[in-house]
């Protein structure tokens, strides 16, 4: 029937489609459906920038307007990766320019931005609209500045923990008079002062803004000149919120917040004084996000009066100063509560301010829409867990981290394995999961047997031998992401299943029990897989033999072979 | 320093617990990651190739807590972020002024920064360009015309290095560094 409906119409359809996976899905069902798919696709997402090469893209995807990248492996984030070890977006720019294509937008994650990419797009892309960069690096405020000064319709601009060399904070002054377009501009994660006039200029002329946030440099009276000319606002990252609250400037910043009625999402306090926060209270009925994981300086009282204000809340990422009595707050408040993260404010520390499994199991019985959780923690036992996966079924996030990854249930000295097990059996929808604690491969039994959704898994320091890391393997049919460090899994685990691997985006092993023979096999075995040993210690030469356990381990699906911008630390089997 | 050697401050320090007991031992226990001694008795799992107890001889000493690498898992961007907000939270810090006389400006240094009386007279003398004498609990500063002096909790001009380490930092409110002949008054000899 399909096929007496010309192109166009087929492309009308498919406009309507824009989850890539749902396109992948469309683009398979027939030869004419595949090349009107390709020729209509805007957005392109590759999650592994080396499982492809850019022309490949292009030749495939001609009219694509957005790319998603992401560079370095998830553990770069926690430097067990050499900050040389690749995800460079350059080639991928240069190419891209080269052949026309007119790019519009360009979201990366965990790659390497030079100055020079930076310059490259501003300077090719015409359209050019919006760049976000999450955990990036290798850019510094040229780079920034370049974009500011030569992308004239830049709509967006988001910079999220990204390490940026901004000693000189010129960059905001080069957003031109006729720059008008900006609709979102997160800059919380520089560390240099900015222009301030310019800045109040900026928001002045940018009609369409709905998305603000400061860095640290930025004060309170700037903050409330902004708020005055953007009302509008719908997030807001606030950077210094350090004022005293009988003066004069309070009063303007409580004039000016009151007047921001759309403002959804609220995050920063990158400085704070905490006994000023009962002038954002107007605002908090509205939140739906709010992320004070950056606020160290708001806990206690002052922090439960504020989260009570917040009853719509549906994200909120918290420091653990908030103890089990705030969570406690959380859940009696906070009903629509979706995502819930507590980060650590004192990673070494002995830990008096910590969560623990008390906080997580009132959040669980307070908030029944809870899906997705960032849990960092003293301690958790196997009943709460069991209690956690009874209230809350919906899970599709679920990453729990123990301070102290080998500790067991403090009550009953067990392993966590009935815990992490009640999990994986009631939450039907997980998608992603993080263990930590003392596990058998027990656990992983489990998640084989249960966890028919999960597409990412990490593991530190669990399991007690092969059978663990099979059990994985071999049950979770929807794995893309395995990530394992510390763990006594070795070849046998490793090769039981090489096909697997190439229907999987990648594989991590660190510090576990798989040999360098073992790796080769496997890279002889699969030659769409591409092996890398990375090899940080002092050797000049890798040890070639076969026996020696490898220290580190990444394997990935690719359709383009080795790459060829490994450094020396990195060896490609 | 000469009086750190002379003197057992220990023995004068006030502290909770029974003589003989130390804090030291107690914070190491608390901090050892152990990752070996800790693990559930295994399931006989007699045909497992890697058993529990191979793990153990890996690590011939197990890491503390802050050694190992990438755990806990944050970002480094967050945890250098947080690392930045302590070292300049000035309730995390003691921060006290330090005056020396005949100098134009105040310093102020975060006496949480140093272990002990030397690396704080050491830290002041470069500050400051200068050299204290020898320290004897019998006749405070010997052999030069400058004095550490502190102002404690009750307002009264103290010698630095009379009292435990424990103790100073948590009665003193500022530093006056005296100079030539007011200093002799407090016992410096020259």
């Amino acid at each position: 029937m399909m096929n007496y409906f010309p192109d166009e119409v087929l492309e009308h359809v498919f406009d309507f489609i824009t989850c890539h996976k749902d396109r992948n899905s469309v683009s398979l069902v027939c030869k004419s459906w595949h090349r009107i798919e390709r020729y209509s696709r805007r957005r392109v997402f590759i999650g592994n920038c080396y499982s492809i090469s850019p022309e490949r893209l292009i030749a495939r995807f001609p009219g694509v307007k957005s790319l998603t990248l992401k560079g370095k492996p998830h553990f770069a984030d926690f430097n067990l990766v050499p900050y040389d070890w690749g995800g460079f977006v350059y080639p991928w720019i240069k190419v891209l320019a080269e052949t026309g294509i007119g790019l519009e937008e360009l979201r990366l994650k965990r790659m390497v931005v030079s100055d020079e990419s930076l310059e490259l797009i501003s300077k090719t892309f015409v359209n050019f609209q919006s760049l976000v960069l999450v955990s990036c690096d290798g850019f510094s405020a040229d780079g920034l500045a370049a974009i500011a000064a030569n992308c004239r319709f830049l709509r967006e601009l988001d910079l999220q923990e990204n390490e940026v060399d901004d000693h000189r904070g010129h960059w905001l002054s080069c957003f031109p008079e006729s720059c008008t377009s900006l609709v979102s501009l997160n800059f919380a994660c520089l560390k240099g002062e900015v222009n301030l006039g310019a800045l109040e200029r900026l928001v002045s002329r940018s009609p369409n803004l709905k998305s603000l946030r400061l860095n640290r440099s930025v004060p309170l009276d700037t903050l409330q000149k902004l708020l005055m000319r953007a009302p509008q606002l719908v997030d807001l990252g606030i950077g210094s919120y350090v004022h005293d609250p009988s003066s004069e400037a309070s009063n303007k910043l409580k004039h000016a917040i009151q007047r921001c009625k759309s403002i959804m999402s609220l995050s920063g306090f990158l400085e704070v004084a905490p006994r000023c926060m009962s002038a954002i209270y107007p605002i908090c009925g509205n939140l739906t996000t709010l992320n004070l994981s950056y606020a160290p300086g708001i806990h206690g009282n002052k922090l439960t009066k504020l989260i009570q204000h917040c009853r719509k809340l549906q994200r909120l990422w918290i420091l653990d100063c908030i103890g089990d009595k705030g969570l406690g707050v959380v859940a009696s408040t906070c009903k629509e509560l979706q995502e819930l993260r507590v980060f650590p404010s004192d990673p070494f520390g002995a830990g008096n301010d910590a969560v623990t499994e008390e906080g997580l199991v009132l959040v669980s019985a307070g908030c029944p829409k809870l899906n997705s959780l960032l849990y960092f923690c003293q301690q958790m036992t196997n009943a709460a867990l069991i209690t956690v996966a009874k209230n809350c079924p919906n899970f599709i996030r679920f990453r729990l981290c123990i301070l102290d990854p080998v500790r067991p249930d403090p009550v009953t000295n067990q392993p966590l394995d009935e815990g992490f097990g009640a999990i994986v059996q009631s939450c039907k929808r997980l998608k992603r999961l993080s263990l930590s604690g003392l596990l058998t491969d027990q656990v992983f039994l489990y998640i084989g047997m249960y966890a028919e959704q999960l597409e990412m898994l990490s593991i530190a320091f669990a399991a007690d031998s092969d059978k663990g890391m099979l059990y994985v393997l071999n049950g979770c049919k929807k794995l893309r992401k395995l990530e394992i460090r510390d763990c006594p899994f070795g070849n046998a685990a490793l090769l039981e299943d090489v096909g697997k691997y190439e229907t999987m985006r990648s594989l991590w092993m660190s510090s576990c029990e798989v040999t360098l023979g073992g790796c080769k096999t496997v890279a002889e075995m699969m030659p769409s897989l591409n092996v890398e040993i990375i090899n940080e210690s002092d050797q000049t030469e890798f040890n070639l033999d076969d026996g020696q356990k490898v220290d580190k381990m990444y394997l990935y699906r690719t359709l383009v072979g080795h790459r060829k911008d490994a450094p020396e630390s990195v060896w490609i089997l | 320093m000469a009086f750190e050697k002379d003197f057992n401050l220990d023995v004068t320090e006030l502290r909770l617990g029974l003589p003989g007991t130390s804090e030291e031992s107690e914070k190491q226990a608390s901090t050892t990651l152990r990752i070996s001694n800790k693990r559930a008795m295994p399931d006989m799992n007699e045909d497992s190739s890697v058993a529990a107890d191979k793990k153990c001889d890996q690590e011939t000493a197990p890491p503390t807590k802050a050694q190992v690498v990438g755990w806990p898992p944050i970002r480094s961007y967050r945890k250098n972020s947080l690392q930045t907000k302590k070292t300049e939270a000035e309730t995390c810090g003691m921060y006290v002024k330090v005056s020396m006389d005949g100098a134009p400006y105040l310093r102020k240094i975060d006496l949480k920064m140093y272990k002990g009386y030397p690396e704080l007279l050491k830290a002041l003398e470069e500050m400051f360009k200068f050299k204290v004498g020898k320290y004897s609990e019998r006749e405070g500063y010997n052999g030069s015309e400058f004095v550490p002096t502190y102002e404690d909790k009750d307002g009264d001009l103290m010698l630095v290095g009379d009292v435990p380490w424990e103790m100073f930092i948590n009665s003193c409110k500022r530093l006056r560094i005296m100079k030539g002949s007011e200093a002799r008054g407090l016992g410096c000899v020259v």
